[in-house]
C-alpha cells in the first residue's frame, strides 16, 4: 500500500515539474511572438510604402528609356543580344530576430560598363543616364523583395508559433492539470482508506484481547532491545589467570 | 542558410521595354543554362510563359529575385498565387502601358488580409 503511495508521489511531482515546464514554455512562446508581431507590424508597413515608391520609380526609370529610345533609336535588340555576364548582383544577409532569421538582400553592383558601345552613334549620355536610373530602380526593387521575403517567412514563422502557444494553453496544459487533480484526488482517497483501515485496527484490539496483545508486543520490544545490545556491551571478560 | 547565398541573381520576365531597361543596368546573364531574363510577346504562348516561370522560380538555383511585369503575371495569375516559396523572391514590377495596381498584386492582398484581420 505504502509502496503504491510513494509511487503515486513521484507521480505528482514529475507531472507538477512538466506543468511548471509547459507554463514557462508558454510564457516564452508568447513573449517569442509578440517580438515577432512587433517585427511583422514594422515590415507590413515599409512594404506597403516600398510597393509604392516602387510604382513612382518605375515610372521614371520608364520615362528615361522612351528618352532612349527618341534618341538612339530602338537599342533593346542590341541590349539584349550583347547580355552576358551581369554587373547586377544580390548578396543575401541575415538578420536574426528572436531566433528567426530573416534573408535579405543586399544590391551589389560591379563597375565596368558591358553596353559600352550601345548608344555609340548618337544617344550615348541619354542611355548612360538611363542606365543609373534602372539601376536605382534595381535597388528599390531589391529592397522591396527582400522585404516581401521576410515577410513570407515571418508569416509562417508566426504561424507556427501561434499554433504552438494554442497547442499548450489549450491541450497540454489542461492535460497536465487535469492528472494533477487526478492524482491528488487518488491521494485523498487512499488517505480516507488507511485512515479507516487504521481506525478499524484500533477498534478491533479494544474489543479483543488488548492486554494479551499489549504485553507480547512489549516482550517482544524488550526482546528485540536485548537483542540489539549484544556482544560488544557484555560487560568485561573474567580475567584469565595461569 | 547556405541555399540562399548562392542565389545571385536576378531574373526578369517582361515586355520588351521593362526587360531592356533592367538588362541595361546589367542584370542580364547568358551562359550555358540560358538567359535569366525573358521577354514576353503579347502574340506569345503563355505555356511557353508558364514554363520559363517554373524554370526560375523551381529549376534554377542561382536566381534570387525574380521581377514580372504585373500585366504579364495576371497571364499567369493562378500559378502566381499558387507560389509561396520565400525563395526566389518573386516581385510584381509595373509596366510602361499598364501602371501599378496594388489589387491585383498576391503579396499586397496577403498584407491587407492580414491587416484587416
Amino acid at each position: 500500500m505504502s509502496e503504491n503511495n510513494q509511487r503515486e508521489a513521484v507521480a505528482l511531482t514529475n507531472t507538477k515539474s512538466r506543468l511548471k515546464g509547459a507554463q514557462t514554455g508558454h510564457s516564452l512562446l508568447a513573449k517569442k511572438r509578440d517580438a515577432l508581431m512587433i517585427r511583422f507590424r514594422a515590415i507590413l508597413k515599409k512594404v506597403e510604402e516600398a510597393k509604392r515608391k516602387m510604382g513612382k520609380v518605375m515610372q521614371v526609370a520608364a520615362f528615361s528609356l522612351a528618352e532612349v529610345n527618341y534618341v538612339a533609336g530602338d537599342i533593346s535588340y542590341q541590349v539584349q543580344e550583347s547580355a552576358k555576364r551581369p554587373q547586377l548582383k544580390v548578396k543575401a544577409k541575415q538578420e536574426n530576430v528572436s531566433g528567426v532569421t530573416l534573408p535579405g538582400f543586399e544590391m551589389e553592383r560591379e563597375n565596368s560598363n558591358e553596353f559600352s558601345l550601345t548608344g555609340l552613334g548618337r544617344g550615348g549620355q541619354k542611355v548612360h543616364k538611363c542606365k543609373e536610373t534602372y539601376a536605382k530602380a534595381i535597388e528599390t526593387l531589391v529592397e522591396l523583395a527582400s522585404l516581401q521575403t521576410a515577410f513570407m517567412i515571418l508569416d509562417d514563422v508566426i504561424r507556427i508559433t501561434n499554433r504552438r502557444v494554442n497547442a499548450i494553453e489549450h491541450v497540454v496544459l489542461p492535460k497536465l492539470e487535469n492528472t494533477i487533480k487526478y492524482i491528488n484526488s487518488e491521494l485523498d482517497e487512499m488517505d480516507r482508506e488507511e485512515f479507516f483501515r487504521l481506525k478499524k485496527i484500533q477498534s478491533k484490539k479494544k474489543k479483543g484481547g488488548d492486554t494479551d496483545n499489549d504485553t507480547s508486543e512489549q516482550a517482544e520490544y524488550t526482546q528485540d532491545q536485548a537483542g540489539g545490545a549484544d556482544i560488544l556491551d557484555q560487560g568485561k571478560d573474567d580475567d584469565v589467570i595461569f | 542558410m547556405s541555399a540562399a547565398n548562392k542565389r545571385t541573381l536576378i531574373a526578369a520576365i517582361g515586355d520588351e521595354d521593362t526587360v531592356t531597361g533592367l538588362l541595361l543596368a546589367g542584370i542580364g546573364q547568358v551562359d550555358d543554362r540560358g538567359k535569366n531574363f525573358y521577354v514576353h510577346d503579347p502574340k506569345a504562348q503563355v505555356s511557353v510563359l508558364e514554363e520559363t516561370f517554373k524554370a526560375y522560380t523551381q529549376e534554377r538555383d542561382d536566381i534570387a529575385i525574380v521581377l514580372i511585369n504585373q500585366h504579364i503575371a495576371e497571364l499567369i495569375r493562378p500559378q502566381i498565387e499558387r507560389y509561396t516559396e520565400a525563395f526566389p523572391a518573386l516581385l510584381e514590377i509595373p509596366s510602361k502601358e499598364h501602371p501599378y495596381d496594388p489589387e491585383k498584386d498576391t503579396i499586397l492582398k496577403r498584407v491587407q488580409k492580414l491587416v484587416g484581420e
